[in-house]
């Protein structure tokens, strides 16, 4: 089988998991999907591990997943148009992975804690944050702008893997702190792709994790690339399989799939919770687009693949499930669009609006209890600015 | 007053005792601080007193150490880190200087890091490669990134304290060959009272010269000041204390009155400490200078096999070098 195979391929061709301590109980089941990309659900589905999973949502709940779905990827498109017209610096753009992440992200509970990549801008949306936010730090105005103990989401992240271990950490606290064990206590999920699958700080979160039994979830959006190599660079195993050697169980889900995503990330995070210890999640899905605004995919990648991915979108497949079952009509589908419309345009209006800070801001909050250095090169630097008043250049 | 004498090590381990009683969310964590007290035994006895999760033997990573101790800085503890060894920090580089030390600044002032990483530093004990190694200007070029180095046990004991309860990073340097030297320590005077963490310290006044060192090379300074006596020098004295941000006042006053200085460290001298000092009072001094400000430092070359590091040191004989060229301009 050629590593990297597109879901639907990899789970009709191979019967049997290669690891052999994940195969067994359930052949020819390595993928947890609950909606077919024809839009028909699958009641339930078993992973080799005898976990069931499957949902239970009502007609107001699957078409307030299906409106999550669109109104994120109408923002996201946004955002690629202002940095096209060079209102961002760079955009990385989520499109193709809207379900991993309104899935994943719409199963978190409140008191859960996320730790982001820069692409997260779907679990940001279902975390309650504005989705201005992140256009400061792509615009360059800010680094980033809200408060991760607030949201219960985490600033975003830009080195690769290394947020994995401060969920770690802050999983560990919260085992310290009593919070595990019952069904209200508490979960933290730790984003990350394929290409960090290859860094050190990743497989040393897994470690600690493991060792420390941390609640923790690590939900790995398998996109197939880190930028322009294929996922055959990462790994010479199935990502999610990879648990089972630090010790904890593994799963992989449709990462197009927003029912299945939402069923196994719940119940990775209701596992935590309960002080069951990590679990990784390899949601197989495809980033649609480029690595961000600079990258150009032509260059590494052929126009059949991304067509044949096309063909499992991950909207498409709900809107279609929607529909087929009367769940929702034309006007409820109109209506959606509209919103959309509407939030992208005052998304679009928040960031031309956006002013640029000032100079002496730069010297802001180097320090909590500040320094005397910074405090000199602030004054030197805004008596030097002064020093231009009433200058005719 | 409680006045002991202590052990430079013992210091520090009283200091981590009192830090730890002070305040439920402070804890230890790193390889062999628990059963074991740490290979230096800085923090003998503590998992028997707080348990194992004030003071936690992490696995064997120090990238690991350190990026899950940001998350508990997220979640709300002050994590004191143990890197066993100067040369072991490197794997840690990138949390340091990428995450902990920006994430007060990326996150407009929303997220503090209250962490202290506290690293045995510099040579002289005859160790192994990798063992004797003085990182520090690779922290104090850091912003974001506070640098304090102890010389003394009472300063060990306040000063380790000082640092935990500061909500900045900070990278606590402890002077490994000076761990058994011994100094009365008075263990109850209030931290809020003590001498203030980052400040310079003249350490021994002197007329004719300002010889300037921190952590381990604090005490080869002043053995060549009383070496010097003998010459007739009156060798005025600064323990830094504080690398960043560095504490120049009482160095500017000092040089103006003696016009001359040496610079003293066991890193190497391409841009190290003593280039950043030397500038800056060059800035500040000009007209007070008698001679350019001298450096006598480590070599720049990779720490050498432990029978030769007795030449790569910077020693008392060395030392009086310095102050002899800076009279001889």
């Amino acid at each position: 089988m050629a590593k990297g195979d597109p879901a639907g391929t990899a789970r009709g061709r191979r019967a049997t998991p290669r690891s052999a301590r994940s195969g067994g109980k359930s052949p020819g089941t390595d993928l947890v999907q609950l909606l077919t990309p024809e839009g028909d659900r699958i009641d339930k589905v078993t992973w080799s591990d005898g976990t069931e999973y499957r949902v239970d949502f009502t007609d107001e709940e699957y078409r307030g997943l299906y409106r999550d779905l669109v109104l994120v990827r109408r923002l996201d498109a946004e955002a690629t148009a202002l940095q096209r017209q060079g209102e961002l610096g760079i955009w990385a753009s989520l499109l193709g992975q809207e379900a991993a992440q309104v899935g994943s992200g719409r199963a978190l509970r409140p008191q859960d804690m996320a730790f982001p990549t820069y692409r997260e801008h779907g679990v940001l949306y279902c975390r309650g944050i504005d989705p201005i936010m992140p256009l400061g730090l792509f615009r360059g105005v800010d680094l980033g702008g809200w408060d991760p103990n607030e949201f219960k989401f985490n600033m975003y992240t830009i080195v690769i893997g290394a947020q994995t271990l401060h969920a770690t950490g802050y999983a560990m606290g919260v085992n310290m702190d009593g919070r595990t064990g019952t069904d209200d206590g508490e979960a933290v999920i730790a984003y990350f792709g394929d290409g960090a699958s290859a860094q050190g700080d990743v497989n040393e979160a897994f470690i600690w994790s493991a060792v420390f039994n941390s609640p923790i979830v690590f939900f790995c959006q398998n996109n197939q690339y880190a930028i322009s190599e294929p996922l055959e660079r990462q790994t010479r195993i199935p990502l999610y399989q990879r648990a089972a050697g630090f010790g904890f169980p593994g799963v992989r889900v449709d990462g197009n799939d927003v029912l299945a995503t939402y069923a196994v990330t719940r119940a990775a995070l209701d596992n935590a919770r309960h002080g069951q210890g990590p679990t990784l999640i390899e949601a197989y899905t495809y980033r649609m687009g480029a690595h961000t605004t600079t990258d150009d995919p032509t260059r590494y990648r052929i126009a059949s693949e991304v067509e044949a991915w096309q063909a499992k979108d991950p909207i498409a497949r709900v809107r279609a499930f929607l529909t087929k079952q009367g769940i929702a009509d034309d006007a409820f589908l109109a209506e959606v669009e509209e919103q959309a419309k509407q939030e992208a345009l005052r998304l679009r209006e928040r960031v031309l609006e956006m002013p640029d800070p000032e100079p002496l801001t730069l010297f802001d909050n180097v320090f909590p209890n500040g320094s005397p250095e910074v405090d000199a090169q602030r004054e030197a630097t805004a008596r030097y600015l002064d020093s231009f008043e009433g200058s005719v250049h | 007053m409680a006045t002991e004498t202590l052990t430079l090590g013992k210091a520090i381990n009283r200091g981590l005792r009192r830090a730890l009683e002070h305040d439920p969310k402070v804890v230890i964590m790193g390889e062999d601080v628990g059963k074991l007290g740490g290979v230096f035994r800085i923090t003998d006895g503590l998992q028997k007193d707080f348990g194992e999760n004030r003071v936690i033997d992490t696995p064997l990573a120090e990238s690991g150490i350190i990026g899950t101790a940001v998350g508990l800085s997220i979640r709300g503890y002050r994590p004191i880190c143990e890197i066993q060894f100067d040369g072991f920090v490197y794997p840690a580089y990138d949390q340091i200087v990428s995450q902990v030390a920006k994430m007060h600044y990326r996150s407009q002032g929303k997220v503090k890091v209250p962490m202290v990483i506290r690293i045995p530093f510099g040579g002289g004990i005859g160790a192994v490669e990798h063992h004797s190694e003085s990182p520090e200007a690779y922290f104090a070029h850091t912003a974001g990134l506070k640098v304090v180095a102890c010389s003394s046990p009472q300063d060990a004991y306040t000063m380790i304290q000082q640092a935990v309860a500061s909500d900045d990073p900070i990278v606590f340097l402890e002077p490994k060959r000076r761990y058994h030297e011994k100094g009365q320590v008075d263990l109850d005077a209030p931290i809020g009272d003590a001498y203030p963490l980052h400040s310079a310290r003249v350490v021994r006044p002197g007329r004719d010269a300002t010889l300037l060192a921190y952590g381990p090379m604090v005490r080869t300074a002043m053995e060549a000041a009383t070496a010097a006596e003998e010459d007739g020098r009156d060798l005025e004295v600064i323990d830094l204390r504080t690398l960043s941000p560095l504490d120049l006042g009482p160095v500017y006053e000092s040089v103006r009155r003696t016009g001359r200085c040496v610079v003293v460290h066991e890193a190497p001298g391409n841009l190290g400490l003593g280039a950043e000092v030397a500038a800056r009072i060059t800035e500040e001094c000009f007209y007070s200078l008698e001679a350019p400000v001298l450096r006598v430092t480590g070599f720049d070359t990779p720490y050498p096999a432990a029978r030769l590091e007795e030449d790569y040191l910077p020693n008392l004989d060395r030392v009086l070098d310095g102050v002899d060229r800076t009279f001889g301009w």
